[in-house]
C-alpha cells in the first residue's frame, strides 16, 4: 500500500513530533486520548487503552495536567503515548529527544528502546545523531538530499558502506581513488597515488572494469603502522607521522605520505605498541581485506 | 536624569488621565453649574432613571451594540481566517482596504455613509437613517478590528499542532472544531469585546446616519454638551468611561492568555 | 513550547482540491468582502465621484459635472480668490503637524520611561497609556471644556503665563484644541516608539560616552537613528488623521480654528452643499491614504498593535 495516496489523517502510521506538538488546551489524559476519539471509539475501550498507556510510559499520576505544566522528558511521553495509543502499524519519531539536554537524552533513549521491544510496534526514528542512530536501532537508512544511500545494520554500514558520504558519515574514513590496474575472481588492483593497492572483492558489490576509477575506503583503525625499514610491497605506505594525538584508550595518528594524509588509530593497549611520535618515519599497512570497494568515486 | 524622568511620566500620565479624572469627580458635585465644586452628591446617578431621554438612549445605544458586534463577530473572525489560511484574487488590495476604517478620521467614513444611503434611497427607497442604517455603519468599521485580531491569533498558531491533529486521524472539519476552534477563541472574545467598545464610544458616525427615534447616548451627550454641560452628563459619562475601561482590561487580560498559552 | 515558524512543508489547505481551496476561500472571506464591497469600497467612491457634481439650488446633487468644488478649495471660487478654504486646509496641516510634534516630545520621555520598568511593570504601564483611548472621545473632549473653565487653575496657570486673559476660559483656541488633540494621539505615538525604544542596543550609547560624546552627541549619533523607525510610524499615525478630526475642534475650537474635519460637517449639514463637501473629505482621505502608503511601505505588517 502506498501511503502517499492517502490523506493524512487516513494513513495506518502516528506521528511523535519533535516539537512534541501537545493540545494546549486540552489535559494530558485527553491529548492521549484525541486519536481513539477521532476514531469514535467507544468511551469506555477509550479509558481503558488510555490508562494503560500511560502506565506504560508512566504519566499515569500527570493525567489531568496540561502540557503547559509539563517538563521536557514528560511532554516526550506523552507525545509518545498519545501516538502509540491508536496502535499504528509504524510510529514515526521526528527527531523527538533533540530539545533535550544531554543527560536526558541518554536516559530516554534507553527508555524508547526498551518500550519499542515491549509494544512490538515499528520505529521509524529520523535522526542527526549518528551515536544515537547506532545506540538506538535494529537498521539504520542513511538519507543524502532526500534519497536513501544505504538501508543496513550499524554493523553493516560501518564495515561495508557502498558509497563515500556513508562512509564519511559513520565514523571517519580514508578514501584512496585511483585506476583499476588489474581485476580478477577475488582481487582487484588499483594505482592510487600513495601506492598500488590490493583489495579483497569476495564481499564487494560489484566488479569494476579495467582502466575504471575506483575509490577504495578503510577505517583508520584497520591502518596498521610499523616501523620504516621494512621494503614496501603492495598495501603500503611510507610516510612520516605529522601528528599523534593521545586520547586514553588510543592515539591517532596522522601520516604524511608525499601529497596525501592518511588517518590511523592504534589502542595504546596493544602488545608491541611502537610508542611513535609526530616526525618519525614509518610504514603503513593496509589489509587487502579492509579495503572496501565504494560505488562511487571522487 | 531617572528623576527627570520618572517625574515627566507621572506628569504625562496625569495628563492622559485629566480628563476622565475631572469628569468622574464631576459627577459627583452638587452644584447645578459651573466648575466650582460645592459638595459631594450622588443625586446625579438617581436623576438618570428618571430621565427618559437617557433610558431611551441607552436602549438604543446596546440593542444598537449588541446587533453590530454579533454581526462584525461572525463575519469579521470569518474574514481573519479565510485571510490566513487562503487565497483569492484581489488579497492583496483587499488586505490594504481592511486598515482604512482603522485609519481614517471617523466623519469621513461617517459622511461617505450619509452619501451612500442617500444616493441609494433615492435610486431604491432603502436606507432610511434609522437603527438599520446604524447598525450598518457600525458593522463596517468594526469587522476589520475583528479581523485583525483573529488573524493575529491564528498567525501564533503552531501550525505543528493542525498537523499533529491530522496525523491523529482528524479531518478538516473536526480539526477546526477540536483544535483551530478552542485556540483561537480567546482571539475571538478578545475581538468582540473591541467590537463592542467602538460600538458603544461611537459618535461621529453614528450621528450622520441616525435618524430621528434612534439617538444613541454619546449623540445625547453631544447635544447635552452643546447646550452646556451638566452633572448629569457627567453621571452618564461616568457610567460609559467604566463600562469601556472594564471592557479594555478584559481584553487585554484574554490577550495575555495568548502569550501565556504557546 | 515556541510556535514554530512557517516552514513550506506546512502548507494549509494542502489537503484540499483546487475547487475545495476556493470554496473554503469563498465561505470564509466571502461574506466580509462583500459586505466592505458595497458599504465601505462603494461609499468611499461615491465621495470621490460627488465632489465632482454640483451643487442645485436647494441642495440637491445634480449635473454637470463640474471642477468647481476643488477649485474652492484652493481659493478660486467664482466670485474671486477667497482664503477661507485654503487657510482651512494649511490650518488642518499646521495643526495636525503641531500635535504630531507635541506628541512626539511627550512619548519620548514616557517611552523611555516604560522601557526602563521592570518586566513586570511594563505590560501594566503600556495597559495604561492604553486605556483612555478606548474610552469615548467625546466625553474626554468635553471634559477639557471644565479643564479649561474660567475659575479651573490649569486657566489660571496659564493666566499666569500671560497666554490668557483673566476670568476668560481657555476654550475655544488653538491652544485647547491642540492640547485636546494631544490627550488624543498621545498613545498613537507612544506605541510605536515605545517599540522601537525597548529594542535599543545600549552598548551603542555606552561606546559613544567611551569616546567622549556630550548626552546630546548621545542623543543624537547613538540613539536617534535606532529609534527612527518608530519616530516615523507614530508621526505617520498622528499627522494625517489629526487633520481630519472633527469632535476636538468643534467642542474646544471656534471659529478661528476650523479645520477639515468642521468645514466637512457643515457642508453637510447645514450648508447642504453635498459635493464640496465630498471634495473635502476626499482631499482628507487622499491625505490618510498618503500616510497609510508611507507606513506600509515601512515594513509595519500588522498594524500598531494597540490592543
Amino acid at each position: 500500500m502506498d501511503a502517499r495516496s492517502l490523506p493524512a489523517h487516513r494513513r495506518p502510521v502516528n506521528t511523535v513530533f519533535q516539537s512534541y506538538a501537545l493540545f494546549p488546551h486540552l489535559t494530558v489524559a485527553e491529548n492521549i486520548a484525541f486519536g481513539l476519539r477521532m476514531k469514535k471509539v467507544a468511551p469506555l475501550q477509550i479509558a481503558e487503552r488510555v490508562n494503560r498507556i500511560m502506565g506504560l510510559v508512566e504519566v499515569s499520576d500527570l493525567a489531568a495536567r496540561k502540557p503547559g505544566q509539563l517538563s521536557g522528558g514528560q511532554k516526550q511521553r506523552v507525545a509518545l503515548a498519545r501516538a502509540m495509543v491508536n496502535e499504528p502499524d509504524v510510529l514515526l519519531l521526528d527527531e523527538p529527544l533533540g530539545a533535550l539536554d544531554l543527560k536526558l537524552r541518554r536516559q530516554l533513549q534507553g527508555e524508547l528502546h526498551q518500550l519499542q521491544r515491549r509494544v512490538g510496534i515499528t520505529f521509524v526514528y529520523v535522526t542527526h545523531d549518528q551515536e544515537e542512530a547506532l545506540v538506538m536501532s535494529d537498521r539504520i537508512a542513511v538519507m543524502n538530499a532526500g534519497k536513501i544511500e544505504q538501508l543496513a545494520t550499524g554493523e553493516e554500514l560501518y564495515e561495508r558502506p557502498r558509497t563515500r558520504f556513508v562512509a564519511q558519515f559513520l565514523g571517519a574514513c580514508n578514501l584512496l581513488t585511483g585506476v583499476v590496474e588489474q581485476v580478477d575472481g577475488t582481487t582487484l588492483v588499483v594505482k592510487t597515488p600513495v601506492g598500488q593497492m590490493r583489495a579483497n572483492l569476495t564481499r564487494a558489490t560489484r566488479k569494476p572494469a579495467l582502466s575504471e576509477i575506483v575509490t577504495l575506503a578503510i577505517r583508520p583503525e584497520k591502518v596498521r603502522l610499523a616501523s620504516a625499514d621494512a621494503t614496501v610491497t603492495a598495501n603500503q605506505v611510507r610516510g612520516v607521522i605529522e601528528d599523534a594525538v593521545y586520547s586514553g584508550a588510543e592515539t591517532q595518528y596522522r601520516v604524511r605520505a608525499g601529497d596525501h594524509r592518511l588517518y590511523a588509530i592504534a589502542l595504546n593497549s596493544r602488545p608491541g605498541h611502537l610508542g611513535l611520535h609526530a616526525g618519525q618515519e614509518v610504514c603503513c599497512h593496509l589489509d587487502p581485506c579492509a579495503l572496501i570497494l565504494l560505488e562511487d568515486h571522487s | 536624569m531617572k528623576q527627570l524622568l520618572n517625574i515627566a511620566a507621572g506628569l504625562l500620565y496625569l495628563f492622559l488621565y485629566a480628563p476622565i479624572a475631572v469628569v468622574m469627580v464631576y459627577s459627583f458635585n452638587s452644584a447645578r453649574f459651573g466648575a466650582r465644586w460645592t459638595g459631594f452628591t450622588t443625586n446625579w446617578y438617581g436623576a438618570l432613571l428618571d430621565n427618559p431621554a437617557a433610558l431611551s438612549a441607552a436602549r438604543n445605544t446596546l440593542l444598537l451594540a449588541v446587533l453590530s458586534t454579533s454581526i462584525a463577530t461572525v463575519l469579521g473572525t470569518l474574514l481573519g481566517y479565510g485571510l490566513d489560511r487562503f487565497n483569492f484574487p484581489g488579497k492583496r488590495f483587499f488586505s490594504r482596504l481592511l486598515y482604512v476604517p482603522v485609519f481614517i478620521p471617523d466623519i469621513i467614513l461617517a459622511v461617505a455613509l450619509l452619501l451612500f444611503y442617500s444616493l441609494v434611497r433615492s435610486w431604491l427607497g432603502l436606507f432610511d437613517l434609522g437603527l438599520t442604517t446604524m447598525v450598518i455603519a457600525h458593522v463596517t468599521f468594526q469587522i476589520p478590528f475583528v479581523a485583525i485580531v483573529v488573524r493575529s491569533r491564528l498567525v501564533g498558531l503552531d501550525p505543528a499542532l493542525e498537523e499533529a491533529a491530522r496525523d491523529l486521524g482528524a479531518n478538516g472539519w473536526q480539526t477546526f472544531t477540536h483544535v483551530t476552534l478552542p485556540l483561537i477563541l480567546p482571539g475571538i472574545m478578545a475581538g468582540g469585546m473591541l467590537a463592542f467598545t467602538l460600538s458603544l464610544d461611537d459618535f461621529v458616525v453614528s450621528f450622520f446616519t441616525s435618524g430621528p427615534g434612534s439617538t444613541t447616548l454619546p449623540i445625547l451627550i453631544y447635544s447635552s454638551v452643546k447646550r452646556g454641560i451638566t452633572p448629569d452628563i457627567n453621571a452618564l459619562s461616568t457610567l460609559i468611561i467604566l463600562a469601556s475601561i472594564a471592557a479594555t482590561i478584559v481584553i487585554t487580560m484574554l490577550q495575555r492568555n495568548q502569550r501565556a498559552a504557546t | 513550547m515556541n510556535a514554530k515558524p512557517r516552514d513550506a512543508e506546512v502548507q494549509y489547505g494542502a489537503h484540499l482540491t483546487p475547487g475545495g481551496h476556493r470554496l473554503c476561500s469563498a465561505i470564509t472571506s466571502g461574506p466580509a468582502v462583500l459586505w466592505l464591497s458595497i458599504f465601505l469600497l462603494i461609499p468611499l467612491v461615491a465621495v470621490g465621484a460627488i465632489s465632482f457634481f454640483s451643487r442645485g439650488a436647494y441642495g440637491e446633487i445634480e449635473l454637470p459635472l463640474t471642477l468647481e468644488s476643488y477649485k474652492r478649495l484652493l481659493g478660486f471660487g467664482q466670485l474671486g480668490f477667497d482664503p477661507l478654504y485654503p487657510v482651512i486646509l494649511l490650518r488642518s496641516l499646521a495643526l495636525g503637524a503641531g500635535t504630531a510634534l507635541l506628541c512626539v516630545l511627550a512619548a519620548l520621555p514616557l517611552a523611555f520611561f516604560i522601557a526602563r520598568l521592570r518586566p513586570r511593570y511594563k505590560t501594566l504601564a503600556l495597559t495604561l497609556v492604553v486605556i483612555p483611548f478606548w474610552t469615548n472621545l467625546l466625553i474626554r473632549t468635553y471634559a477639557w471644556q471644565i479643564l479649561f473653565a474660567p475659575e479651573s487653575w490649569i486657566t489660571r496657570a496659564f493666566h499666569y503665563l500671560g497666554v490668557v486673559n483673566a476670568g476668560e476660559p481657555l476654550y475655544p483656541g488653538v491652544l485647547a484644541v491642540a492640547i485636546g488633540m494631544v490627550c488624543d494621539f498621545l498613545p498613537f505615538m507612544v506605541l510605536p516608539l515605545y517599540a522601537s525604544v525597548e529594542k535599543i542596543d545600549w552598548s551603542l550609547a555606552e561606546a559613544a560616552m567611551d569616546l567622549g560624546a556630550n548626552r546630546v552627541q548621545v542623543f543624537r549619533h547613538a540613539l536617534l537613528p535606532q529609534i527612527a523607525p518608530g519616530l516615523v510610524a507614530g508621526i505617520v499615525l498622528v499627522f494625517l488623521p489629526a487633520t481630519g478630526q472633527f469632535v476636538i475642534p468643534d467642542l474646544l475650537g471656534g471659529a478661528k480654528t476650523v479645520m477639515l474635519g468642521n468645514a466637512i460637517q457643515q457642508q453637510f449639514g447645514q450648508s447642504r452643499d453635498w459635493p464640496f463637501g465630498s471634495a473635502i473629505a476626499f482631499v482628507a482621505l487622499g491625505l490618510v491614504m498618503l500616510g497609510l502608503t508611507c507606513y506600509a511601505r515601512r515594513g509595519a505588517k500588522e498594524g500598531p498593535s494597540l490592543l
